[in-house]
C-alpha cells in the first residue's frame, strides 16, 4: 500500500514531468494567467530568443493592474502614457503569440483572478500560476496556485512548465461555526494574525475543517487568497460539491461525459487519512472576530473590539517595526480601535471583489446613507460581476447609499491606476496588502471584510458590524 | 544572466522586518516594459522625498554605503508581490547579494533569476553580519558562492547553505529556459500521458 498522501502531495505528483537526481522537478503547467504589468519582458524575451508559447490555449491573458475604472475607460486619455504602453503591450503579445484574451472592451474583463475561475479556466486538481502573488486565489478548487516572477512567466510560456522544489505541508484547521458577521476574510485575517506573514514561508497550506466547508466558492477563494500575505507558496482547499456545483457549466468547463470523467476524478482529490503534516495550526470558528488590520503588515490584526497595541508589547525586530508603523498610520497605542475615523472605503480587489462580496455590503447599506464626507467606492472584480449585481439590484442600493459604483479592474487595491489615496488619507479597504504606500503614497489602509467596509462608510469609522446587524 | 562566482563588497545594513516589495519598489515604477532602470527607484518611498531630495539618514544615502553591494536585512525580506521588478531594482542599483534570516519564497526564486544571491542564515549570524556592516565602508566582506562563505571584514567566516542547482546555474549565469528545453522529450510525453487521462485539462 503507498504511504497516505495531502492533497498537495497528490497534486503534485499528477503534474511532475521530470525529476532530477538532486530532487529538482519539473512541474507541468495546466492554466498559465496572465496580465499585462508582469508580462511585457517575458514576451519580449521569447520574440530576442526566437521562441514560441508553447501551449497557447492554457494560456489566458487579460488586463487589469493598469486599467481605469471610470465610465468611458475605452479613452486613452483616462490613463497615464506608460500605463497605456503597457496595456497596448498586452493586447499586442496576446494577438502575436495566440493565447486567449479578455481585452478592455470585453465585458468578461476584470481582475485575472476573478475572470480565471468565473469563465471556468480554474479546476480542480489542476496547476495555475501567474506573474502575480495572488494566484493563490485559485487553491479554493483545489488546484495548486501560485504567483510566480516574470522570468518565470517566460519560462512557463516557454515551456509550459516550472522548475520547482517541493514545498512542505501545512494544515490549517478551522473548527465549528462562524459567529454572526464573521465572514471568509475575518478566517483569512485572524489566520496570518496567529502565524505571522513569515509564518507559511515554505509551506503549501490545506484549509480544512467545518468553518471552511462552510463557505461558498466566493469565500474559499477570498481565504486562499491571502495565502501568500501568511508567506506559503500556495493554499488549497479540497474540493467537494460546493466547487462541482459552482463549475458545472462554465464556459471552458468540460460538458457531458468528460465532465463525469472530471468529477470522478476530482473525488479522489483529499488528504488521505494519517497524511503527514509538517506544521498544524488550528482555530475555532467561533473564536473569531470581526478583524482589522492596524498596522503596515497583515500580520498587524486585531480583532475590532481590541486597541492599537503598544511596541514595547512586541519582541524582536518587531518593536521597532511598530513603532515605524503607528508613526506612519498617525495611531496612538492604546486607542481602541473602534474611535479611529476614517476619510475612505474601498470595497473591490480578488480577495472581495465577487458577487457574495457585493451582497454582503448591499445586506449593510440598504436603505442607509454613507456617512457625509465619506469617499467609498465599489469596484466589482469582473464585468459579469458588474453585470450580475446590476441585474439583482445591488447597484441600485449602492448608489442610493452614496457609494461610486465602478467599472471592473484592480484599482485601489493597488493603486496603479487612477484610483489612489492621498496623503494621510485613511481608508478601509477590503483589499489584501496594507503595506506603506500601497493604496497611494502615505495613504493609511486598514483591511477589512466587505461587511466591515460597509460598516465603516455609514459610520465614518472603524466599526463593529455586529453592531449593525 | 551574469555570473556569481565571488564578491567582495560593502554591506548595508537593513535590520527592519518585513520589508515588503512595496518598499523596495513601488508600484508607480512598474509600469516600464523594460528590465532595466529601476535601480534609481529602489526603496523610492524610503530613500526620497516626495519632490526626489534624498532622505538623508536613509541608509543607501549615507556615504559610505553608496556603493554597497551587499545587503544585510531584518526577517522576512521580500514579502509581497510577486514583482520581478523588485530583484530588478536591487540588481540595477548594483546589489547583488542579500542575507537574512528569511525571504518571501517569490522574490528569493526571483533572485536566483537576475544574478542575485540571496543568503539564509541563523538569526546570530545574520546579527555577526549586521554589526560588521554597521561598520561602514571599510567593513568589506566577502561573499565566496563557490565555498559557500562569507568573511567578515574581521576575518569571521560563516558558512552558508543553498540548493545545488541554483548554485549551479548562478556560478555558471546558465538560462534556465534553455537548461529546461533539453527536457523537451520528458514534457512531450507528460503531455500524452495527461490528456489521455485528464483529457478536459
Amino acid at each position: 500500500m503507498t504511504a497516505p498522501k495531502t492533497l498537495y502531495d497528490k497534486i503534485w505528483d499528477a503534474h511532475v514531468a521530470h525529476e532530477a537526481d538532486d530532487g529538482t522537478c519539473l512541474l507541468y503547467i495546466d492554466r498559465h494567467l496572465v496580465h499585462e504589468v508582469t508580462s511585457a519582458q517575458a514576451f519580449e524575451g521569447l520574440r530576442m530568443t526566437g521562441r514560441k508559447v508553447h501551449a497557447p490555449d492554457k494560456t489566458i491573458a487579460v488586463p487589469d493592474h493598469n486599467v481605469p475604472t471610470t465610465q468611458g475607460r475605452e479613452d486613452p486619455a483616462q490613463m497615464t502614457e506608460e500605463s497605456r504602453i503597457q496595456v497596448a503591450a498586452l493586447d499586442t503579445n496576446a494577438k502575436e503569440f495566440g493565447v486567449h484574451y479578455y481585452p478592455v472592451s470585453d465585458v468578461r474583463q476584470g481582475i485575472v483572478h476573478i475572470v480565471g475561475p468565473e469563465q471556468g479556466w480554474t479546476l480542480p486538481g489542476m496547476t495555475v500560476v501567474c506573474g502575480d502573488s495572488h494566484t493563490a486565489t485559485h487553491g479554493a478548487f483545489g488546484a495548486l496556485a501560485h504567483g510566480i516572477g516574470t522570468s518565470e512567466v517566460e519560462h512557463v510560456l516557454a515551456t509550459q512548465t516550472l522548475i520547482q522544489q517541493k514545498s512542505k505541508n501545512m494544515k490549517v484547521e478551522i473548527t465549528g461555526k462562524l459567529m454572526p458577521g464573521v465572514t471568509a476574510k475575518d478566517i483569512t485575517m485572524a489566520v496570518i494574525g496567529e502565524t505571522g506573514t513569515g509564518g507559511g514561508t515554505g509551506y503549501v497550506i490545506e484549509y480544512c475543517g467545518s468553518a471552511i466547508r462552510d463557505l461558498s466558492m466566493e469565500g474559499r477563494m477570498t481565504v486562499c487568497n491571502m495565502a501568500i500575505e501568511g508567506g506559503a507558496r500556495a493554499g488549497l482547499i479540497a474540493p467537494d460539491e460546493t466547487t462541482y456545483n459552482y463549475c458545472k457549466g462554465r464556459p471552458h468547463a468540460p460538458k457531458g461525459a468528460q465532465w463525469d470523467q472530471a468529477v470522478a476524478y476530482w473525488k479522489t482529490l483529499f488528504t488521505d487519512e494519517g497524511a503527514h503534516f509538517d506544521k498544524v495550526v488550528t482555530l475555532k470558528g467561533e473564536d473569531i472576530a470581526p478583524c482589522v488590520t492596524w498596522g503596515t503588515s497583515p500580520e498587524d490584526v486585531l480583532p475590532i473590539t481590541a486597541s492599537v497595541p503598544a511596541p514595547e508589547s512586541f519582541e524582536g525586530g518587531k518593536v521597532d517595526a511598530a513603532k515605524r508603523a503607528l508613526e506612519y498610520m498617525g495611531l496612538e497605542a492604546g486607542q481602541k480601535l473602534t474611535d479611529i475615523e476614517i476619510d475612505t472605503v474601498f470595497i473591490g480587489s480578488c480577495t472581495n471583489g465577487r458577487i457574495e462580496d457585493m451582497r454582503a455590503v448591499a445586506e449593510i447599506v440598504k436603505g442607509k446613507k454613507i456617512k457625509d464626507g465619506i469617499r467609498a467606492m465599489i469596484v466589482p472584480g469582473s464585468g459579469l460581476v458588474r453585470a450580475q449585481a446590476d441585474e439583482e439590484g445591488l447597484s441600485k442600493i449602492f448608489e442610493e447609499a452614496g457609494f461610486e459604483w465602478r467599472l471592473a479592474g484592480c484599482s485601489m487595491c493597488l493603486a496603479m491606476n487612477p484610483d489612489q489615496l492621498s496623503e494621510n488619507e485613511r481608508c478601509a479597504s477590503t483589499s489584501n496588502r496594507n503595506f506603506e504606500g500601497r493604496q497611494g503614497y502615505k495613504g493609511r489602509t486598514h483591511l477589512v471584510s466587505p461587511a466591515m467596509a460597509a460598516a465603516a462608510a455609514l459610520t465614518g469609522r472603524l466599526t463593529d458590524v455586529r453592531d449593525l446587524i | 544572466m551574469e555570473k556569481f562566482e565571488k564578491l567582495q563588497g560593502v554591506a548595508a545594513p537593513m535590520p527592519l522586518v518585513n520589508i515588503d516589495t512595496d518598499m523596495i519598489i513601488p508600484k508607480v515604477f512598474l509600469k516600464s516594459i523594460k528590465r532595466t532602470g529601476f535601480g534609481a527607484n529602489l526603496f523610492d518611498e524610503m530613500r526620497f522625498n516626495r519632490d526626489g531630495t534624498e532622505i538623508e539618514d536613509f541608509v543607501l544615502n549615507k556615504p559610505q554605503y553608496r556603493d554597497a553591494e551587499i545587503l544585510v536585512a531584518g526577517d522576512n525580506f521580500g514579502c509581497g508581490s510577486s514583482r520581478e521588478h523588485a530583484p530588478w531594482a536591487i540588481a540595477d542599483f548594483g546589489i547583488k547579494c542579500v542575507i537574512s534570516t528569511s525571504f518571501a519564497d517569490i522574490f528569493f526564486n526571483n533572485c536566483f533569476k537576475n544574478g542575485i544571491l540571496p543568503i539564509v542564515l541563523p538569526q546570530e549570524q545574520v546579527d555577526l553580519l549586521m554589526a560588521d556592516a554597521e561598520k561602514g565602508s571599510n567593513a568589506r566582506m566577502t561573499v565566496d558562492l563557490e565555498a559557500q562563505e562569507i568573511t567578515t571584514s574581521e576575518g569571521d567566516v560563516v558558512k552558508f547553505d543553498v540548493d545545488a542547482f541554483k548554485k549551479h546555474c548562478l556560478l555558471n549565469g546558465l538560462d534556465d529556459i534553455g537548461l529546461t528545453m533539453e527536457k523537451k522529450a520528458s514534457i512531450e510525453a507528460f503531455e500524452a500521458q495527461a490528456s489521455a487521462s485528464r483529457p478536459w485539462v
